[in-house]
């Protein structure tokens, strides 16, 4: 029965979506106070609707309904309960459902926060966001419909990938799509600016929190994604080049670009076009990864089950929201005119390079994404692209944002004088360059260009951050005054830069140090890797609480110091009799330290993989820190959302 | 004008993704046609301490699959297989990728059998990366002298198998001389 009800409740939300699209768009048209009113409870409906067909979906994972044909596909009654409620979008149906789900979770989180926004604009917003959740709901009843029966039904399900079967997997999707989804808001935000002709400082203010937001959890989407791959996929690497990793990383660099020019145009009212357009692509990436991953014109290891139809319905759908978009933004975006002018040496100048060079990256790996598509297109032939072309055009355009991040702060608005920004850096160069190569001496006795490079560029991001920051509060009467006469939004940028100097170092160490080995080894027996040696203690039997392993065990020595004992399993799940091998990591600041078994091969003897791998870590503690910096700028009080007095309290004082 | 740029790069992009629909993206042609097979020297599912290597074959043409106990498609191109290594024409090799012996094992049994002459264990998958596995299941076709002739990604099927792979491993020929 509830397969049924969450079919009602699907066309339900397709119905109220459908409502929510064009009658307070036509109101806002027309200024019909009641009609543009009505986005409100719309938005607020197809909420609810939506909740509960998505509880169906879980209900029948929850139940082992097997006679629903996706449960029955993707489930299995000897799965783990939070595994099969996590089953719930670990394929494509489900997974669309949550898509569509997260974007009306975002329309409510609109509904309730709007209260600063204009009628006119908030029922623009939602009109916009309504269109979108139609078009997505319009696919799923159509192509990829979750709640299909199967008659006859059948005894037991098909069981979920065991890949899937991990903690990390069950929270990567939910992260990764809310900040997906969540850039529907500022696509929405540009285009009722677009629809009104309102590009103004309020516009931009609006629209910051809520791109911060969505950017947060496509982050943390992103780092849990790569961790996952980590310690799950056993293959020692944190990024592949995936077409499906591109396909969520091609929205956040644009996502970041939009949030770089959002703070010149709210300040300055500087690029108000350009950050409109950032605002339409940010969200048309978003789309289009979609379309890459569901509709299978590109192979990936990530490649789930694709169907023509679904790929011509999403590619339609992704012609006409872009496509409108980039038409209506044709048509307005002549009139708008900016309000300032700034020299070559200002913040300005340095956040539009900041763009140019972020949205190119973008473009990069969305031609690298799509050139073997093309070609084959043409029939030029086919070929794959992959990391090395990626590497090879990324590092080059990554390079000048790290070194102009920390400057920029440092700049002030509409016009530097060169002098006065040139002595103070000159100051800091040189320390800089001493302490770069002093360290990469340490590390590898400077045998490689590529470390002295990375540390080099970390530092330099690093000194001119704490040169600017120095900057704001020398000049008050103590440090305490001055650390608190900070905006929020300055302390986020600082950490937001600080984590990506603390993602470069992980980058740069771990991409050319880590080493590995796999071995054979009978107990007793030692391998060493680097500075460490593993010394095999033999395998013996482990009862879990509901499984069996075979645990073995490594001492791990560096010198004669034992700095680990690291004890990695094959598991064998009771219930599924399903092996599995945990990996055993001795994480740690500096290195990690990564032990798995292969296979048993003769006697007591094991195949064993080793890795070391230094400064790993920090690769996802600098997105994380990225992260941190997104919520502190959201705590500025600028952004206190709803907030109509503190947005009128701000215009009075001119910003 | 210049305001509607982004329209046309953004029409165009759309036009190659439609034209993209309709062709196969699992025929994807491996860089390593025409080169000689990577080597490799891999426990075996039969017996763990017996190991298996393309050298091993040195002299016979043979088919490597790549198959795992989790791939669903690998379903498909089982009884294709099976069927294959009932007429006895070519040497099966089978790669288990990323899987483990006991679930390998398992699901041979369950599903109609074992084809494969010997099955290499690749538990963690770097033989795969140094064969360009994209994706499994997928089924590299070596000639007698170890070069790579030809790469099907995605299940085997009758047609695919009678008129691509075996007239490869019928005729004797020179795999420099064809560019694929």
């Amino acid at each position: 029965m509830t397969a049924e009800i969450g079919q009602y409740c699907l066309l339900l939300a397709l119905l109220t979506a459908l409502f929510q699209g064009t009658l307070p768009l036509i109101g806002a048209a027309r200024g019909q106070g009641l009609w543009m009113e009505s986005a409100i409870p719309a938005g607020r409906a197809q909420f609810i609707f939506l909740a509960l067909a998505f509880c169906a979906l879980i209900n029948g994972f929850i139940e082992n309904d097997f006679s629903i044909l996706y449960v029955a596909s993707h489930s299995n009654s000897a799965l783990p309960l939070y595994y099969r409620i996590a089953a719930t979008w670990g394929a494509h149906e489900g997974s669309m459902l949550l898509w569509a789900f997260i974007l009306s979770g975002w329309t409510l989180a609109v509904t309730l926060f709007s209260g600063g926004l204009t009628p006119v604009f908030r029922a623009r917003v939602l009109g916009t966001m309504g269109l979108i959740s139609f078009g997505i709901l319009l696919f799923i009843q159509w192509t990829s419909n979750p709640f299909l029966r199967l008659i006859p039904m059948p005894a037991e399900g098909n069981d979920l990938n065991p890949l899937l079967q991990d903690f990390g997997m069950t929270i990567h999707p939910p992260m990764l799509y809310m900040g997906y989804v969540g850039l529907a808001v500022a696509f929405s935000f540009a285009i009722a600016a677009l629809l009104g002709g309102t590009l103004d400082a309020a516009w931009s203010r609006w629209s910051r929190p809520w791109t911060l937001v969505a950017r947060i959890f496509l982050t943390f989407g992103i780092v849990l994604g790569s961790w996952w791959a980590y310690y799950e996929l056993g293959w020692g690497g944190w990024w592949f080049w995936d077409p499906v990793e591109n396909a969520s990383f091609m929205p956040w660099l644009v996502a970041t670009a939009l949030l770089h020019s959002l703070a010149a145009t709210e300040k300055r009212g500087a690029f108000k076009a350009w950050t409109v357009l950032l605002a339409i692509f940010a969200f048309s990436l978003s789309l289009l990864g979609t379309f890459l991953v569901r509709s299978g014109v590109l192979t990936s290891v990530h490649a789930f089950a694709s169907d023509p139809a679904r790929g011509l319905f999403i590619l339609v759908f992704l012609a006409v929201v872009v496509g409108s978009s980039l038409l209506l933004y044709g048509l307005r975006a002549p009139v708008i005119r900016d309000s300032t002018r700034f020299t070559w040496l200002s913040r300005e100048s340095l956040l539009l390079v900041n763009n140019i060079l972020l949205v190119t990256a973008s473009a990069s790996i969305l031609l690298g994404t799509l050139y073997p598509l093309v070609l084959d297109a043409l029939k030029l032939g086919k070929i794959s692209v992959g990391s090395p072309y990626f590497a090879r055009v990324f590092t080059p355009l990554m390079t000048p944002i790290v070194f102009l991040a920390g400057i920029a702060a440092m700049v002030p608005w509409r016009e530097g004088q060169l002098d006065k920004i040139l002595r103070p850096l000159l100051r800091i160069a040189l320390p800089v360059i001493v302490l770069a190569v002093a360290l990469s001496l340490l590390v590898d006795g400077m045998s490689d260009i590529a470390t002295l490079a990375g540390i080099g560029m970390a530092l330099w991001l690093l000194a001119t951050q704490g040169l600017s920051l120095w900057n704001r509060i020398k000049h008050r009467q103590s440090l305490s005054e001055g650390v608190s006469a900070l905006s929020m939004s300055f302390i986020g940028m600082n950490f937001a830069h600080l984590g990506l100097a603390v993602f470069v170092i992980g980058v740069t160490l771990s991409g050319s140090h880590s080493e590995e080995k796999i071995v054979k080894l009978a107990p007793g027996e030692s391998a060493s890797i680097g500075a460490y040696t593993f010394k095999f203690g033999g395998v013996h039997a482990v009862e879990g609480p509901n499984y069996h392993a075979q645990e073995g065990r490594f001492d791990v020595f560096e010198g004669n110091r034992q700095v680990a004992a690291l004890t990695p399993q094959k598991r064998i799940y009771q219930v599924q009799k399903n092996p599995m091998t945990e990996a055993a990591i001795d994480p740690g600041l500096t290195r990690d330290l990564y032990v798995a078994l292969g296979e048993p091969l003769d006697k007591d003897a094991w195949s064993v993989r080793v890795y070391y791998k230094p400064f790993i870590r920090w690769i996802w503690f600098g997105g994380l820190l990225m992260m941190t910096g997104g919520l502190c700028s959201l705590l500025d009080k600028r952004y206190r959302i709803g907030s109509r007095k503190d947005l009128t309290l701000e215009s009075q004082r001119g910003a | 004008m210049r305001f509607l740029i982004p329209l046309g790069v953004f029409l165009v992009m759309v036009i190659f993704l439609g034209v993209g629909l309709s062709l196969d993206p699992r025929e994807i042609p491996s860089p390593l046609i025409g080169k000689p097979a990577p080597a490799f020297d891999l426990p075996t599912l039969e017996a763990p301490d017996r190991r298996f290597g393309p050298h091993t074959l040195k002299g016979r043409p043979y088919l490597l699959n790549v198959w795992a106990s989790w791939c669903e498609a690998c379903r498909a191109e089982h009884p294709v297989l099976i069927d294959l290594a009932r007429r006895g024409e070519v040497n099966l090799i089978g790669l288990n990728y990323k899987d483990t012996p006991e679930k390998a094992r398992a699901w041979l049994e369950a599903h109609g059998g074992n084809p494969y002459q010997t099955v290499a264990v690749d538990a963690n998958g770097k033989v795969g990366i140094d064969w360009g596995v994209y994706g499994v299941p997928e089924t590299f076709v070596v000639d007698a002298n170890g070069i790579i002739l030809y790469k099907h990604t995605g299940p085997l099927n009758r047609k695919v198998l009678t008129e691509k792979i075996l007239p490869l491993l019928r005729t004797p020929q020179d795999p420099r001389a064809k560019t694929p």
